[in-house]
């Protein structure tokens, strides 16, 4: 430990610093529950002492008036430092130091300390909430004494960006950048992008056909000069940090020669395996061991799936090998680890169908006909397994009477507590639908319908209109255990009407889960991997949910579509948009200001011991065998600040999180400074 | 022991996990007892032991010290050291003939202000529960004393 504070000044001797605090009401938020005004008194007179020369309140410290009374008062008292007690540095930080900066004071000069989050929203007794706010500024006093003027680092961006996931998200912000000239890598772990939109048939409220308007955008990307497409390939490792991301990725073995395949499709029809896709047809249909998930896919090349193909497992076949025309198999492709450099990051990964399994009483998997969402959306394809029609698992009988149940997992508490957002459009179009293909009689069992985007309600009208018939309440059970005439072979529905205020069982002969949308299954790694946060729920964090959704905590890296909740298309796309347009605001401001929280070695001091040489996992440190000392190179240093914590000789040294500061912030949260002060004029 | 005894506990928080569920923890305004006062440090990694010493010595009761989750760390690692420190704090401070559970480590990821929030509570009234910290030399008796609880970790 190198030094422990040391009054600035004798008592009665003028002090070093010319502070000002700022203590905000932020309307009701703060003055609710702290005296916001005993709190000024306070402060500008117990911390006389420590240097506060003015002390004021204002409504709404952030608003343009309260940063112009702080500008005012630095230019008119000459203030060399500024506390302000006001909402959590997350959120103003930046605003307050750009005010100072404004009035011509280094803005690292300046401190923000939480009296809202902290104290204000947190605690109801006024006076104990007014007292931890004295010592929260006086915390905030005595460590900003101790800041010292900072230049924050500046370092370039780099052009390109990773976009991580090929759906709609990941192909909008693909193209943006593209489009805008700039390079991006698209990286899409399937063999094709295109997504979950990719699976769909139609897309509310307008009935457009997905194809219809996804495959021209997958196309695009496909061909686009700007964009490098890596599909079957995913993200393994990620360094660096804004601006210059190094991120290695993983290309998969396709087992095809991308150069030579002309992606006629021979292999995938002489290939003799069939298995049930489960990943693209949602298990309802097949695919072989050599495939393209479906016939637009982009790229067209198909990838060879060893653990289902008879070369692979067996050592023969090789049917597809002898019979591609222009020899583009090659069973001896190995996966290969890519590096690229990236100046930014667009996380658009998406999100996984909740598993209608973990709710037994619906029956799912073991009542034949009820199917989930994603497996409708098949049936009602086109190009799905049944070529479009609606049918009952038997592949032939078209359903008399359906039933679509909403929110399966979602608003629920056993499951997931969240609105999965998109369920009540959906099950409205399969609505509209099953009605127009089969003229079979629908019934949506709903908690509330939530039709809340452009269009959406008058959809919801329209299929009313239709004669589909909404019957208020959650679901209880779906059984095949006939009690009643007419219910036998029927799945029957049990649920409380609550409009009715009745128990009804309705018969019917095909019953739809509107299954929630939940994060990835592997979002945690994910989250790990791009040094993000997940919620409770398992989404990503955003930086700010309303005023900041596409980017995250950490610079350089940001979020688009259902990677950070359930979203509907129109929205992912915005996100992806957006998520765009801020990685080309990045790009184009060329270079970007760092927080200059970074350690050094005062190299006099050290002693060599090497004990900070293994503590560092970014290896910023390097040890200088000559000299007998070590040094940190502020490129890689991230100042975390542990090194800082180890040196044994206190030769290490952290800005913005100096031993002084915090050991001087500890002296003021304990009222140390007035304790001191009352002392001395007691003596 | 008065029975009003409030203690005053210093806690460390990580920038990127418990700095922010403490944030999080306000803006869905739960509620934790006010004995709490939090400093921000960008990791747990970077809590030198002295700190909690000065602390104690300064006149705080307790100090809490909380990070990412293990595996979670912002700086791949770092909390690591942190759980390291604090093992050898708790030795320490046995040693000093003060109660080792006045040092406690919790880890809160930025979502979890309901974690922290009980948490806090909780700590809060274990420390109500010890009493003030008398440094030995201090002791109601003016004789110096070992700390009753062993430290096994």
């Amino acid at each position: 430990m190198s030094s422990q504070p040391i009054p600035l000044h004798l008592p009665g001797e003028e002090p070093a610093e010319k502070i000002g605090v700022y203590v905000c009401h932020c309307g009701t938020n703060i003055a609710a529950t702290v005296d916001v005004a005993e709190v000024r008194d306070w402060a500008g007179q117990r911390l006389e002492d420590s240097g506060v020369v003015v002390s004021r309140d204002y409504k709404f410290m952030c608003s343009s008036l309260g940063q112009e009374l702080i500008e005012k008062d630095i230019k008119d008292l000459g203030l060399t430092r500024v506390v302000v007690a006001a909402c959590s540095p997350h959120l103003h930080e930046g605003t307050f130091r750009g005010a100072c900066k404004r009035a011509g004071l280094n803005p690292y000069l300046c401190e923000l300390v939480s009296i809202r989050e902290q104290v204000s929203w947190v605690h109801t007794d006024r006076h104990a909430a007014t007292d931890k706010a004295k010592a929260v500024v006086s915390g905030g006093v005595e460590r900003v004494v101790r800041n010292t003027p900072l230049e924050p680092l500046r370092v370039p961006i780099h052009p390109a960006t990773l976009v991580v996931g090929g759906g709609i998200a990941g192909i909008q912000a693909a193209l943006e950048i593209a489009n805008a000239g700039f390079p991006v890598y698209l990286v899409e772990r399937e063999p094709s992008i295109g997504g979950h939109m990719a699976q769909f048939d139609k897309t509310f409220p307008t009935l457009d056909c997905a194809a219809c308007i996804l495959t021209p955008r997958m196309v695009e990307a496909g061909g686009h000069p700007n964009i490098t497409l890596l599909t079957w390939s995913e993200v393994v490792d990620v360094k660096g940090y804004v601006g210059n991301f190094v991120a290695t990725i993983k290309k998969k073995a396709r087992y095809v020669n991308t150069e030579l395949c002309t992606g006629c499709g021979i292999c995938q029809e002489k290939c003799p395996k069939k298995i049930v896709d489960e990943v693209y047809e949602a298990g309802l249909g097949y695919r072989k061991a050599v495939y393209t998930p479906f016939p637009q896919a982009v790229p067209k090349y198909p990838v060879i799936d060893v653990p289902n193909c008879t070369f692979f497992q067996k050592g023969t076949c090789r049917a597809c090998e002898k019979l591609c025309p222009t020899n583009a198999i090659d069973f001896t492709q190995k996966d290969e680890l890519l590096t690229v450099e990236v100046g930014n990051i667009i996380l658009a990964t998406g999100y996984d169908l909740f598993d209608a399994r973990r709710i037994p009483q619906y029956g799912y998997g073991r009542l034949a006909n009820v199917f989930t969402s994603l497996e409708f959306e098949r049936l009602t394809n086109a190009a799905g397994p049944t070529n479009g029609d609606i049918v009952l698992r038997d592949g032939k009988t078209k359903p008399q009477s359906v039933a679509v149940i909403h929110c399966v997992g979602s608003r629920d508490r056993n499951y997931n507590n969240y609105c999965s957002a998109i369920c009540c459009m959906q099950s409205v179009k399969f609505a509209h639908l099953v009605k127009e293909r089969t003229g079979a009689q629908v019934y949506n069992f709903y908690i509330d319908m939530r039709t809340t985007a452009k269009a959406y309600d008058e959809f919801y009208q329209r299929v009313l209109e239709e004669g589909t018939l909404f019957v208020r309440g959650r679901v209880a059970e779906v059984t095949d255990a006939a009690r009643l005439p007419g219910e036998a072979g029927k799945l029957i529905i049990q649920v409380e009407d609550t409009l009715a205020g009745k128990q009804r069982r309705i018969p019917v002969d095909m019953v739809i889960l509107s299954a929630a949308l939940e994060p990835r299954r592997d979002a945690k790694q994910t989250a790990h991997l791009f040094g993000l946060s997940c919620s409770a729920d398992g989404w990503m964090i955003e930086k700010h949910v309303k005023l900041d959704p596409v980017a995250t905590m950490t610079e350089g890296i940001f979020a688009a579509g259902c990677v950070t909740g359930p979203k509907d298309i129109p929205n992912t796309v915005a996100q992806g948009a957006a998520a765009a347009a801020r990685v080309l605001g990045m790009i184009q401001r060329r270079e970007i200001e760092l927080e200059p929280i970074k350690a050094s070695v005062n190299q006099e001091q050290c002693s060599g011991c090497r004990i900070c040489n293994n503590l560092c996992p970014f290896n910023a440190i390097l040890f200088h065998e000559d000299r007998m000392v070590s040094e940190i190179n502020p490129a890689l240093c991230q100042g975390c600040g542990t090194c800082v914590a180890a040196c044994p000789a206190g030769a290490i040294s952290g800005t913005g999180f100096s031993n002084e500061q915090i050991l001087s912030q500890i002296d003021g949260l304990l009222m140390l400074n007035v304790a001191r002060q009352s002392a001395a004029v007691a003596a | 022991m008065s029975d009003h005894f409030e203690p005053v506990i210093i806690g460390f928080t990580c920038n990127w996990c418990s700095y922010r569920a403490a944030d999080l923890a306000g803006t869905a305004r739960m509620k934790y007892p006010p004995n709490v006062r939090l400093i921000r440090l960008m990791c747990s990694g970077r809590l030198d032991p002295t700190f909690v010493i000065k602390a104690l010595a300064g006149g705080a009761d307790a100090v809490l010290i909380t990070g990412c989750h293990p595996g979670e760390c912002h700086y791949i690692e770092q909390n690591y050291k942190a759980l390291r420190r604090h093992l050898l704090l708790r030795k320490t401070l046995a040693g000093l003939g003060i109660e080792p559970q006045r040092v406690k480590l919790v880890w809160a990821s930025a979502a979890e202000g309901a974690k922290l929030t009980h948490e806090i509570t909780q700590f809060v009234d274990e420390i109500r529960g010890l009493g003030p910290l008398h440094w030995p030399q201090s002791d109601a008796n003016g004789h110096s004393q070992p700390a009753e609880t062993e430290v096994t970790a």
